[in-house]
């Protein structure tokens, strides 16, 4: 799960990881006593949305009166952001996080990842702060320090020294960085963070060691023991499809393509959308109805994926296993028959019960097309939407 | 011969009391010698009942030494699944297949690292299971679709194997043993490890890899294979078309800061000497025209 940046930064005070001072806003007026609130003679006006890059996109302005300020924020708030992550249409920005100016001695990145090969949580550190890791890594990966954390001792003390020394912290900050890496991994650990990335993490003129940008994300398994996280979604960043195929418990990702997929599993459903593109035509979604998928599940599948105009046809791929056939193909004819569809149906049943489950289809007087294998699926259905 | 279990293995079921843990149960002692091979269930709190006929425990500890099974298959909900694999792993089982979906990634940290010095294998989680089949499954996969033969799969994903499998077996093609390792980022056994096995077995006489997007472990066990003498080896690698920065299911499936693209497997599967088809319905005649 995604938060903004004004929440991840709430996190982290919590966890005793020092940031900026600053106030989340809604309109203009919560824009002017946040500048007053504030205090001080420099702000930084930050629009919050998930996707990063916002700086790139104009959402990150530096003001040096309540007018710039207000200015700034006019310009960017209920407007949209378009920025190398969001798509052309960008996304509209909702709030803004107007936060204190600091003077800037030097940039520096810190991350935190769960790495998979080595099955623990990775610190990267970096001296070049303000620049995306993955360039670093690339250009100059004698930059870029990786260490991993055995989970029964956590950050040890030499370990946040060796990275803070190693991004260039000067020695008499060395204290106070080993604090702040050693808070922002119990942060991340506590709250069974997926990844979190200080970028930049400086050091002031004040000799202070902050966060000055946040990002974090959260493993989705284990939300169900954060709740102070999951109120933190923020529905305004999810696709209403996205949304409404997440509360009938279905995978569901939309994409470009014209041919819908509702495919049970997900590396089958990947596999789907493979062959597609294999044979020609783009895939319109990604959609995994899970193991156990229910009438209730086939025909929300069905709702979520017709919302979406391209789609020309729709291929469904079914390998039964636990989930019988039969039970699928009754779900798929209660959900046709409800929802009434136009476009072109091709259906893939194999596994279990599979000559009950071609039965029903064939008895139920819809007009689908059926396929014998994921071969002649992929070619019937590319043929149906080439007409 | 196989990798992993055979006719001969007894397995603990841990979850068993549970609706699904019961339901998978009746299906794999249903299933070739499971009546013989599923020995016992553990469910602390539920010691001394008998369901079905087999024994229940408090603990795995006690079901290993009352009946001597050396493999656990893990059913239990997804707070309590990493536990369980503990108590698996201080039972010291060869052995433990977790399919609990949705286990908490610092749950597998703390687990695999308390796993640094045991000998337990484990498959999963989030996985379909092991099956040799006409001999024994454990886990959730149809075992009707199985054949008996000498083709070794690896996989990460469920329905996907099955549709790999399915393919073999109407092209006559049978299996040695089927493995599914699952699709999250912090798992047990991973497909180099797999394919070492399969190497060693000397029923395997192909073996067939399934990856998907994400991580790593698809190049790493291709770089093993072009500096090993290895059986050959079928690949393909599911989610060509996925966007970066978008989890496809799988906790494990998602591009990230541009790595673990479908492109950059198949282009270093391909360096590597596998024989990398990117039609997923192509992969049972791949094999066909390895074997021949």
């Amino acid at each position: 799960m995604k938060v903004h940046e004004f929440q991840a930064k709430e996190i982290l005070r919590n966890c005793a990881v020092e940031t900026p001072r600053g106030v989340v806003c809604h309109s203009l007026d919560e824009v002017e006593s946040a500048v007053t609130e504030l205090g001080g003679n420099i702000w930084v006006v930050k629009a919050q949305i998930h996707a990063g890059g916002r700086g790139k996109g104009g959402g990150v302005r530096v003001v040096h009166s309540e007018a710039d300020a207000l200015s700034a924020a006019k310009d960017i708030l209920h407007q949209p952001l378009v920025t190398p992550q969001t798509g052309p249409e960008g996304q509209i920005v909702r709030k803004l996080l107007i936060e204190e100016g600091v003077g800037i001695l030097s940039e520096i990145y810190a991350g935190l990842v769960v790495d998979r090969a080595e099955q623990r949580v990775v610190l990267m550190m970096s001296p070049q702060g303000g620049m995306e890791i993955e360039e670093v890594a690339a250009a100059t990966p004698e930059k870029l320090l990786k260490i991993h954390i055995d989970p029964d001792t956590g950050l040890t003390d030499d370990d946040a020294r060796r990275a803070a020394s190693f991004a260039g912290i000067p020695d008499a900050l060395l204290d106070k960085a080993v604090g702040f890496l050693q808070a922002l991994y119990q942060a991340f650990w506590d709250n069974d963070a997926s990844l979190a990335e200080i970028n930049p993490l400086v050091v002031t003129d004040q000799g202070d060691v902050i966060a000055l940008d946040a990002k974090m994300t959260f493993d989705d398994s284990a939300l169900y023991r954060h709740p102070h996280i999951t109120k933190y979604r923020d529905l305004d960043e999810e696709s209403a499809a996205e949304i409404e195929a997440s509360e009938a418990g279905l995978s569901y990702i939309s994409l470009d393509g014209n041919i819908g997929c509702l495919v049970n599993g997900a590396g089958l459903a990947m596999a789907t959308m493979d062959i597609i593109k294999l044979y020609g035509e783009e895939p319109a979604n990604f959609l995994d109805v899970g193991g156990g998928a229910t009438t209730e599940q086939v025909i929300a599948a069905f709702t979520v994926m017709l919302k979406n105009k391209q789609v020309q046809a729709v291929l469904v791929n079914i390998f039964g296993g636990i989930m019988r056939c039969d039970v699928i193909a009754e779900g798929l004819v209660t959900a046709l028959r409800q929802i009434g569809t136009e476009v072109p149906v091709i259906v893939r049943l194999e596994g279990t019960n599979v000559e009950r489950g071609r039965t029903i289809l064939q008895e139920s007087g819809l007009t689908l097309i059926t396929a014998g294998t994921m071969d002649d699926a992929a070619r019937k259905v590319v043929q149906a939407v080439r007409g | 011969m196989s990798i992993l279990i055979n006719r001969h293995t007894r397995v603990i079921t841990q979850g068993m009391t549970g609706k699904t843990g019961l339901f998978h149960t009746e299906n794999c002692r249903a299933y070739a010698n499971g009546e013989a091979a599923f020995v016992a269930g553990v469910t602390p709190g539920k010691g001394g009942q008998e369901i079905d006929g087999i024994p229940v425990f408090d603990t795995v500890a006690e079901a290993k030494q009352e009946t001597g099974a050396t493999v656990s298959v893990i059913y239990v909900p997804p707070p309590f699944a990493a536990a369980a694999i503990d108590e698996a792993v201080a039972a010291e089982l060869d052995l433990v297949i977790c399919i609990t979906e949705g286990v908490p990634v610092t749950d597998m940290i703390r687990t695999r690292r308390k796993m640094e010095s045991s000998k337990t294998i484990l498959i999963g989680p989030n996985c379909p299971g092991v099956i040799t089949p006409e001999e024994i499954k454990i886990g959730i996969m149809p075992g009707y679709i199985h054949k008996k033969g000498s083709i070794g799969v690896v996989s990460r994903s469920g329905t996907l194997t099955y549709e790999v499998v399915d393919q073999l077996t109407k092209l006559g093609i049978g299996q040695s043993t089927c493995v599914g390792i699952g699709g999250d980022p912090v798992n047990g056994t991973k497909h180099l490890d797999t394919v070492k096995w399969f190497n060693e077995d000397p029923e395997t006489e192909a073996i067939v890899l399934c990856g998907e997007i994400g991580g790593t472990d698809e190049e790493d066990c291709g770089r093993w294979i072009a500096e090993n003498s290895v059986k050959p080896v079928a690949a393909f690698i599911a989610g060509a078309t996925a966007p970066p920065g978008k989890r496809m299911g799988h906790a494990g499936a998602i591009i990230a800061g541009g790595k673990g693209t479908a492109e950059e497997k198949i282009s270093v599967l391909r360096e590597c000497g596998v024989h990398v088809t990117e039609n997923p319905a192509g992969i049972g005649e791949l094999v066909k025209s390895l074997i021949n």
